[in-house]
């Protein structure tokens, strides 16, 4: 029998999550990404055309997310290069919040700059 | 006096709860309330314990979904509201409803390289271990492993991935590679290295969350992938 | 695979995953800065056209993530759908193919 939600429900299971689903979705998101930046290669036209087309707000939705899907598998993976590299005892969790609150102030950051 | 609601796996792998009413008593542990089922309301209940002091490892189960040692586990701590549910450990098959079958997570250990392979003999004079060597240290941390097998009921990795040698195992690989009296280290690294090993684990932490005796598996998996990538740039693995 | 091959996979993700830290704070400053005012092909082109510095940034970039994400995907698929042995190990590698190729070929649609 496997275990369920009330066994993984602790901080660093949810980062694990985070990491997982944020490495899924970024690299389903990379092919679309070199696709997009690659109709540069028919002329600058093309590519303003392409960015156009991402000025409209569903989109703009969705970039945000990747800022912070971004944003947070980095953050997230320096804690774990940390948790595999050093030697550490008891400030696993504190790692955890500065890459939350790095995360954050990174998504805040790139909102701010949008409009 | 109030009583709680019990609900019990009866069963193998294929089984269901069985719910039963039981006295609550004050400082009253898990294996009370199991112990209390089994002497007076269902004597084909199966269980295991021994010493019921925290030292022999061998009353683990899941309680409310997640795996503690029963014996020590306070009845107030982990109820949620008047109702606990008592389920056997996870990632381990069945026997009858609280007892696994422990195979797989001792042939671990000893997959793993868990034995001692010492390199004097009893005419040698006795090795000297500085108690505040780095070495020392790092065993000192992982040394009280009691293999009650909660950490390996915790794992997801275990569950996800069978072959899995998963926390305890490792843990006393780590303890030995650094025991510098072990003549055993290449065989170790080389047993517990690669994808079905060190390098698997996704440091979830949920055996460093449940140990019961405090000790941090993540960092001795942690300590063992670092030492088997050095063995493997020394072409040692 | 054998055990030490699967130790480099692990190193090699990990190694990347270092390189690919430092890219992605210099990537996400860029793109902070860059979505001011809006987007526009003139600008990126402007900035990446006949640059061998953002050349070489990119290429190394492209590089690190066609190592890292695949060796990703290799552990999410082994895990979630118990897929293991060499068909598993194929498939990742033309993964991290795709990636480069497309990686590589949007670096040179900008910089050229």
């Amino acid at each position: 029998m496997k275990n369920d939600w009330r066994s993984r429900n602790h901080p660093a299971w949810w980062a694990f999550l985070v990491h997982r689903v944020s490495g899924v979705l970024l690299t389903l998101f990379l092919p679309l990404h070199f696709l997009t930046l690659a109709t540069a290669l028919q002329g600058e036209a093309r590519l303003e055309a392409t960015l156009r087309w991402i000025d409209q707000p569903i989109v703009k939705l969705g970039e945000v997310i990747l800022v912070l899907l971004l944003a947070a598998h980095m953050t997230g993976g320096i804690r774990l290069l940390m948790l595999e590299f050093m030697p550490w005892r008891d400030w696993q969790k504190s790692l955890l919040a500065v890459a939350a609150g790095l995360t954050l102030a990174v998504g805040l950051a790139f909102l701010l700059n949008l409009t | 006096m109030s009583t709680l609601e019990v609900k019990v796996w009866r069963g193998g792998e294929e089984g269901e709860f069985q719910r039963f009413e039981v006295p609550r008593l004050e400082s009253q542990t898990v294996l009370d309330v199991v112990t209390h089922i089994q002497r007076h309301l269902d004597p084909t209940l199966s269980y295991r314990f021994a010493c019921r002091v925290g030292m022999c490892g061998s009353c683990a189960m899941v309680v409310n979904g997640r795996a503690r040692w029963t014996c020590r586990t306070h009845v107030a701590d982990v109820t949620d509201g008047d109702s606990l549910e008592i389920a056997p450990l996870k990632n381990l098959p069945v026997i009858k409803d609280l007892v696994t079958d422990m195979r797989d997570f001792f042939d671990k250990w000893a997959a793993a390289q868990g034995q001692f392979h010492p390199t004097t003999t009893r005419k040698d004079d006795f090795a000297r271990v500085e108690p505040e060597s780095p070495e020392r240290q790092q065993v000192d941390a992982g040394i009280e492993c009691i293999g009650c097998g909660v950490c390996y009921s915790s794992c997801d990795v275990v569950s996800w991935n069978p072959e899995y040698l998963g926390p305890a195992a490792m843990n006393r690989a780590w303890t030995l590679l650094n025991d510098v009296r072990d003549g055993a280290n290449e065989e170790r690294l080389a047993a517990v290295a690669g994808d079905a090993g060190c390098h698997a684990c996704h440091t979830h932490m949920t055996c460093t969350e449940r140990c019961p005796k405090q000790i941090s598996p993540t960092a001795a998996i942690a300590g063992l992938k670092r030492a088997a990538l050095k063995a493997a740039l020394k072409g040692k693995l | 695979m054998s055990t030490r091959s699967q130790v480099y996979l692990w190193a090699a993700q990990r190694l990347s995953a270092m390189v690919l830290a430092l890219c992605v704070v210099v990537h996400l400053i860029t793109l902070i800065y860059a979505v001011r005012g809006g987007l526009s092909a003139a600008e990126i082109l402007g900035r990446t056209q006949g640059s061998a510095v953002w050349a070489a940034f990119y290429t190394v970039f492209v590089l690190a993530v066609a190592i890292h994400a695949p060796v990703g995907l290799r552990a999410i698929l082994a895990e979630t759908f118990g897929w293991r042995g060499g068909l598993l190990n194929i498939t990742v590698a033309a993964v991290a193919l795709l990636i480069a190729v497309l990686g590589l070929r949007a670096v040179w649609a900008v910089i050229a």
